[in-house]
């Protein structure tokens, strides 16, 4: 069960950057591609627990500023020899504003 | 059920390979404890010897670095040779008092060098050739030049030799037999292999017999039962090795020429095993990788509960790793009556094959000059092939195999998939080839770090290029040049000439015109691409933090917790109690949880919220601290003695001098990391002759250094020049930080940078071409008039503040049912 929740503006997030959402189970990272699409996933890589906010985006992916793991943002699923998933919640942008879903319990 | 304990005694490349398979098969199974006599990690004891000449460094061959212990949460004791094992409470102790607890025990303990006890065998400047420390024993020795006697004409004693002339020293080796190497080559390779050695200016001397070794309390010579002396400052005995089984003996586990072991690896002690050059099977010892990656696959199965194949022993084949010297031989080579034999030389070209067949089939082989189908012959030796059918062509080689003319890559070609092609690491034809098609690796780079194949000892680069080219047919380049990354075939010098010829001045252009595979580049050509447009275009680039590793966008030092560290530039390492004062004010304030002083004479304040950092930087500008660049590729310190404002034999004003530095240098961005060090006399207190730039005051005026390293590679600096007056030192560290600047590529160290270009070339240029100095110098001033803005005062006022957002809190906007 999940209920879809504004956050922040379009514009609040740069261009190849991230926020951070706070939530009940913690944090949520907001990425923005190059080509302005926006991904949310937990801020925990399956690694060691890097804040993957903070890592450089590229494409679409992000590499976790710790050990260097590269996730898909689309998937979540961690790139090349290494394995791992970080979750992904879905993500709408209506009129400028950024929405995501979080189950119930999770806000 | 709770974990099993599994103690391992050894660190070497046996078990190494044990607990691969082990993690690989069941992981999570033991709880993991390794003590090792050596105070490192897991490396390639093969490599000792390219580290040795020179053509490798350390960091390039290790195994398991210590990354690798902590994810799969092995414990390592480094430095702790094991005293006891009590086999019947399980436990083992260090020498330094560590007890633990197993349920299995691995016994790894390798194998030591033999010392012949001839008369000043204990001598200083008596070595061996077995571990780092030795090497690094006879890299200081070449530093000093002079003579080295090797005794000991195997391969150790060959490759030692080698890389000891290649230091520079003037060689002798002594060897007992008539021929060199003689258990792997016969009679003509021996010899071919002493001319060759002899060419390149090493003295050979066969039949010597050491009596003695001369010297009062070091090293002066040898002298041979003939009564010939030898001059020599070093001696390195490479006589052969012996199993180091005397831990296991003294404790009740079975030994008589190794630690005794079944075909599962077992000791006479059900719970305890072995592997490596420790162990005796059957009637016999091991000295070279192959066969101990095999025992030690088969141990790695057995602790995973698993059941295969068991130990069995195969005939070895050698190579010797002396860059020029190609050899190969494998089996039996002796002659006799029911044995034939083919022989092909070819003496212009120095090229010697033997086959030496019984029944039909290979059993041995001898290869000198041209070795690239030894492990073809390899191949058959083991399989046992009957070999009638090629018999007349059979010498030639898998070329000519198939009759007709010569084909390059029938070789590879013509393997069964299960053909080893990397000894070292046990990997198959079958491996490597999937690994190739399924992984799309198209370089052999990517060869090596998907497969290991090839990664070791090198000597099958070859055939692992072969099979490139074979499974990939003319997409495979191999003189392509080594690309940033996946996003490019460029170089990074073909990148930054690029850069200037045309013009570019942004990112996204850049990666327009020079055609990026990649829409936006990854993170491993970003930080590079920026840095080369912040160097090419000080004035007019606006820097893009999106490009910045995380340290640098928020300039601040990442933390595992995801906290940040916070470090103040202390000019030259100089403080006063008033910014004393305001760290410890900031430290209450913001109740950040640790204060250290850093290795760089300042202080860091760690565990720093990402939200108070602004706030913590404003209250340190307000004390008139600024940012220490911590977390830069560009200049951290400047390292200072207290030079003559205190020091009784100081020469000149090291602290002003290093002050003076360190307020030119800071704020510049840089290929990486830029330390220096300035010390007061050649006592050198601040540690100047392992910096990427130091300075040695001396009764003159000052000797500038270049090019040390203390990080994971270790080395001395060498000097720039020597000049009379503070200016002018401005003048060339300014100058060769410029160049460096310019020419390196991202993530070199100086060292790493004139390793490339020569470290004559550098002084050619900023010692012996004022033009060119002043010039550099020049741009190096120029751009610092755009980089040395306190990057936290900015950030204070609120430049780049989206790096800075605040947490958001998410607002319910609809109820889903
Ligand atoms: C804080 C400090 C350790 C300390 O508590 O003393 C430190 C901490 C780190 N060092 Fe260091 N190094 C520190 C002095 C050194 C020194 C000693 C020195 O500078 O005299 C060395 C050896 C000298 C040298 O650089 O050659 C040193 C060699 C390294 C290396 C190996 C560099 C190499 O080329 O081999 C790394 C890894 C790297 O840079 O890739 C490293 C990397 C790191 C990193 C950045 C690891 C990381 O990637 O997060 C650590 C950051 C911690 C933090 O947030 O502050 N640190 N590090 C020292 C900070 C000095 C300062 O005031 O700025
Ligand atoms: C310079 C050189 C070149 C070589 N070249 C080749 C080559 O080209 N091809 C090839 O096949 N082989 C080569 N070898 C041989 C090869 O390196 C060895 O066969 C192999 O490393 C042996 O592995 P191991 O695990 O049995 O022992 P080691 O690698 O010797 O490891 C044993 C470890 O156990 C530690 N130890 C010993 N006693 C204790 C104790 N009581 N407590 C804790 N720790 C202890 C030691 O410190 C050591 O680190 C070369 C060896 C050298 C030295
Ligand atoms: S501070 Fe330096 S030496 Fe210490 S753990 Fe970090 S990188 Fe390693
Ligand atoms: S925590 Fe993300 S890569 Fe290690």
């Amino acid at each position: 069960m999940s209920d879809w929740y504004e956050v922040c503006g379009l514009n609040d997030i740069p261009l190849r950057g991230s926020r951070i959402v706070k939530t009940e189970r913690g944090c949520v990272a907001l990425f923005r591609t190059a080509d302005n699409d926006v991904f949310a996933l937990d801020d925990k890589c399956p690694h060691k627990q890097g804040p993957l906010s903070q890592g450089i985006v590229h494409d679409r992916s992000v590499t976790c500023p710790l050990h260097g793991w590269v996730f898909s943002l689309e998937t979540g699923e961690a790139q090349g020899a290494d394995t791992g998933k970080v979750r992904t919640m879905p993500v709408r942008v209506v009129d400028g504003s950024v929405h995501i879903q979080l189950e119930k319990t999770f806000a | 059920m709770a974990k099993q304990k599994l103690v391992v005694i050894g660190n070497g490349m046996a078990p190494g390979k044990v607990l691969e398979t082990l993690l690989e098969e069941a992981p999570g199974r033991y709880e993991i404890i390794i003590f090792n006599a050596e105070s490192r990690v897991n490396y390639n004891r093969i490599m000792l010897s390219p580290v040795l000449t020179g053509e490798t460094e350390f960091e390039e061959i290790i195994i398991h670095g210590d990354g690798w212990y902590i994810e799969n949460n092995i414990t390592l004791y480094k430095g702790h040779k094991v005293v006891e094992i009590d086999t019947s409470g399980k436990t083992v102790t260090s020498e330094h008092g560590v007890v633990e607890g197993y349920d299995k025990l691995v016994i790894a303990t390798g194998s030591y060098p033999f010392i012949i006890p001839v008369p000043g065998h204990k001598l200083a400047g008596v070595l061996t050739f077995r571990d780092l420390d030795d090497v690094h024993a006879m890299m200081l020795a070449a530093k000093a030049g002079g003579r080295a006697v090797v005794i000991g004409g195997g391969l150790l004693g060959l490759e030692a030799a080698a890389g000891l002339q290649m230091q520079g020293m003037e060689v002798t080796v002594l060897h007992l037999m008539p021929t060199l190497m003689e258990r792997q080559l016969d009679e003509s390779a021996g010899y071919l292999l002493e001319k060759a050695l002899t060419d390149r200016g090493i003295t050979v001397i066969t039949k010597a017999n050491t009596k003695e070794i001369l010297g009062d309390t070091k090293v002066e010579g040898v002298r041979l039962d003939d009564g010939t002396i030898i001059d020599a400052d070093i001696v390195i005995m490479a006589v052969g090795i012996r199993p180091n089984m005397h831990l296991a003996q003294e404790f009740g586990i079975k030994c008589e020429r190794g630690i005794l072991v079944d075909d599962n690896m077992q000791t006479s002690d059900p719970n305890v095993f072995s592997v490596g050059e420790c162990i005796q099977f059957e009637n016999y010892t091991y000295g070279l990788v192959a066969p101990l990656y095999d025992q030690a696959k088969v141990l790695g199965r057995r602790l995973s509960g698993l059941e295969g194949d068991p130990f069995k022993h195969s005939e070895t084949a050698t190579k010797l790793k002396v860059t020029g010297v190609n050899l190969f031989s494998a089996g039996d080579f002796a002659s006799g009556d029911d044995r034939h034999e083919i022989v092909l030389r070819d003496a212009a070209q120095g090229v010697y094959k033997r086959l030496v067949l019984k029944d039909d089939k290979i059993i041995g082989v001898v290869l000198y000059g041209e070795t690239a189908d030894g492990p073809w012959f390899y191949q058959m030796l083991k399989e046992g092939k009957d070999i009638s059918e090629m018999r007349d062509h059979l010498i030639f080689g898998a070329a000519y195999a198939g009759g007709g003319g010569p084909d390059p890559l029938a070789l590879v070609a013509g393997m069964p998939d299960e053909a080893e092609i990397c000894g070292c690491n046990g990997i198959n034809k079958g491996t490597i080839v999937t690994a190739i098609t399924k992984d799309g690796l198209t370089t052999l780079d990517e060869v090596r770090t998907c497969t290991r194949a090839s990664a070791s000892c090198g000597s099958c680069t070859g055939l692992v290029e072969q099979l490139l080219a074979l499974t990939l047919g003319d997409e495979f380049d191999a003189n392509a040049v080594k690309s940033m990354c996946g996003c490019t075939d460029l170089g990074h010098q073909d990148v930054r000439r690029m850069i200037l010829a045309k013009n570019l001045k942004s990112i996204p252009e850049l990666l327009q015109a020079l055609e990026w595979k990649t829409s936006c580049g990854c993170a491993k050509c970003r930080p590079a691409l920026n840095y080369y447009m912040v160097c090419a275009w000080p004035d007019e680039y606006e820097d893009d933090g999106f490009s910045r590793f995380i340290n640098e966008r928020v300039h601040a030092n990442i933390q595992k917790d995801g906290t940040y560290s916070v470090v103040p530039r202390m000019w030259g390492g100089m403080t006063t109690p008033n910014e004393l004062r305001a760290i410890a004010d900031v430290a209450d304030k913001f109740k950040i949880p640790a204060v250290k002083m850093t290795g760089g004479q300042r202080v860091d304040l760690l565990g720093v919220k990402k939200e108070d950092l602004t706030a913590v930087w404003a209250d340190l500008n307000a004390a008139g601290m600024v940012s220490g660049h911590a977390y830069a590729k560009g200049l951290r310190t400047v390292k200072t003695c207290v030079g003559t404002d205190w020091c009784r034999v100081a020469t000149q004003d090291s602290t002003g001098l290093g002050i003076k530095l360190e307020k030119f240098l800071w704020g510049a961005w840089a290929p990486h990391k830029l330390k220096l060090a300035v010390s007061g006399c050649p006592r050198n207190c601040s540690e100047s002759t392992c910096k990427d730039i130091g300075i040695i005051c001396i009764d003159s005026g000052y000797e500038i250094h270049f090019g040390g390293a203390a990080g994971m590679h270790i080395q001395g600096t060498q000097v720039l020049c020597t000049v009379a007056t503070e200016d002018e030192v401005m003048e060339h560290v300014g100058a060769l930080t410029q160049m460096y600047r310019e020419q390196a590529d991202y993530l070199d160290r100086i060292y790493k940078w004139a390793d490339k270009v020569g470290y004559d070339y550098i002084r050619s240029v900023i010692v012996e071409d004022a033009d060119a100095r002043r010039e550099y110098y020049d741009k190096f001033a120029f751009s610092q008039k755009f980089m040395q803005d306190d990057p936290w005062k900015e950030r204070v006022e609120g430049k780049e503040a989206h790096h800075f957002g605040a947490p958001l809190v998410p607002k319910k906007i609809e109820e889903m049912v």
